[in-house]
């Protein structure tokens, strides 16, 4: 179980229905482990710069990711938690594997997500 | 932008960061915590703390958690993933600049900031990162079950590590630069005796090799010159780690190391500056040693916010 600030995914009907509504996502999918939670909290820190963007998280071990994030293409090559994966008009726009910095989500949201 | 005072500021939420905020809320000092990253700092990189006195057993970010509820408890503010955009130290008024939230003021600046995992600084290492290469193995083992791997470092941290991973791993290769280690001798005692870990010495991390996901480190010998290419899927990096002291005003003396240079009582050569935890320059680096720190220039610093009210300043 995850305890974060952000919202989470817990069924792939929510993950289905959030992507193909087309929405700005930002998806950490992780454990409670030391590489996992700067992001989260990363993440937790950005929502009001990124309004229009949702964060989201996901237990990495749920059935859920084991139908959704850990079987895209974009992640097959991960071998580092968290994955972090970033959607716009229903389409993976990127995606990452392991611990990254403030710095390097926003260059992520600026050049993917941003209007 | 707004501007708020404070009794003190603290620079960093780790460990030490977050002790020195607990004792000056509780002398009812007005504080402010200020962090770069997630507080806890490198005690969150730890997945089980045991030997913490008093606590039987926890995790690095758990302590951390109950240290930050601790000081805001007493009334400190915590800002995390904070952008620090200008920090002035030299003058009896302290500046500290935050994007988003504000300018903050104080007579007292607690420098904490810690330390971060050190790095090849190899190009491929940034490449692979994630796709190979990790530092974490209790977060990212299971991903190399029945797999070749390496470990890099010859400390503590890449021993226990090392073998930890063969819960996981076919094999693991410790890759180191020394002839000898760092760690402890019951640490590299127990790798030895594993079956599945091998040692190869003397060598300087060349490269890493692969397409979309690792397929091989390379190295060569310090003293023959000889070129080693390991055949594996995963690279744990523990090689130690870095003050994070770039960025700090010149007037904070550091050492060659780039740690802070700090008296017994945690004061540096600017007046109503600190410093404390693992960027400072001491022997021991600890949890406990930071709490340590911590505690010391707290009391200090009440004491000296005392005598500048007594004097009128």
């Amino acid at each position: 179980m995850l305890i974060t600030k952000l919202e989470h995914i817990e069924s792939t009907k929510k993950y289905q229905e959030l992507v193909e509504s087309g929405r700005k996502l930002a998806v950490v999918c992780g454990r409670m482990g030391p590489m996992c939670i700067p992001v989260y909290d990363v993440m937790d820190s950005l929502k009001a710069k990124y309004p229009d963007v949702t964060f989201l998280d996901m237990e990495f071990d749920a059935p859920v990711a084991a139908e959704t994030i850990r079987r895209l293409p974009e992640t097959r090559s991960f071998s580092g938690l968290p994955f972090t994966v970033y959607y716009r008009d229903g389409k993976v726009v990127a995606a990452t594997s392991s611990i990254q910095t403030k710095q390097q989500v926003k260059e992520i949201l600026d050049a993917k997500l941003k209007a | 932008m707004d501007t708020y005072a404070y009794d003190a500021i603290v620079l960093g939420g780790g460990p030490a960061g977050l002790t020195a905020a607990i004792y000056l809320a509780r002398a009812r000092l007005a504080t402010l915590v200020v962090d770069t990253g997630s507080t806890g700092g490198q005690m969150n990189l730890t997945h089980e703390v045991a030997n913490y006195p008093g606590v039987a057993a926890t995790t690095g970010a758990g302590l951390g958690q109950v240290m930050r509820a601790q000081a805001e408890s007493f009334g400190a503010r915590v800002i995390s993933q904070a952008e620090v955009t200008r920090l002035e130290l030299d003058g009896p008024e302290k500046f500290v600049e935050v994007e988003d939230e504000g300018t903050f003021t104080a007579p007292v600046v607690i420098l904490a900031p810690g330390g971060a995992p050190r790095t090849l600084g190899l190009e491929s290492e940034a490449r692979f990162k994630g796709r190979g290469i990790s530092y974490c193995a209790t977060c990212d083992g299971d991903f190399f079950t029945g797999q070749d791997i390496a470990v890099i470092g010859g400390g503590n941290s890449a021993l226990e590590e090392a073998v930890s991973l063969t819960k996981y791993a076919s094999s693991v290769t410790i890759l180191h630069e020394f002839d000898h280690f760092q760690a402890h001798p019951w640490a590299v005692r127990e790798a030895r005796a594993n079956p599945k870990i091998r040692f190869v010495l003397e060598q300087t991390i060349t490269g890493f090799e692969g397409d979309e996901r690792l397929t091989a480190v390379t190295s060569v010998h310090k003293r023959t010159g000889e070129e080693v290419r390991i055949p594996v899927t995963g690279a744990f990096v523990f090689i130690g780690y870095v003050p994070r002291t770039a960025g700090l005003p010149p007037s904070i003396r550091l050492t060659g190391r780039q740690e802070i240079v700090t008296d017994e009582l945690m004061r540096t050569e600017v007046a109503g500056v600190y410093a404390v935890g693992d960027a400072r320059a001491k022997r021991y680096r600890q949890i406990t040693t930071a709490v340590s720190d911590g505690t010391i220039a707290a009391l200090h610093a009440a004491e000296y916010l005392g005598e500048l009210r007594r004097r009128g300043e």
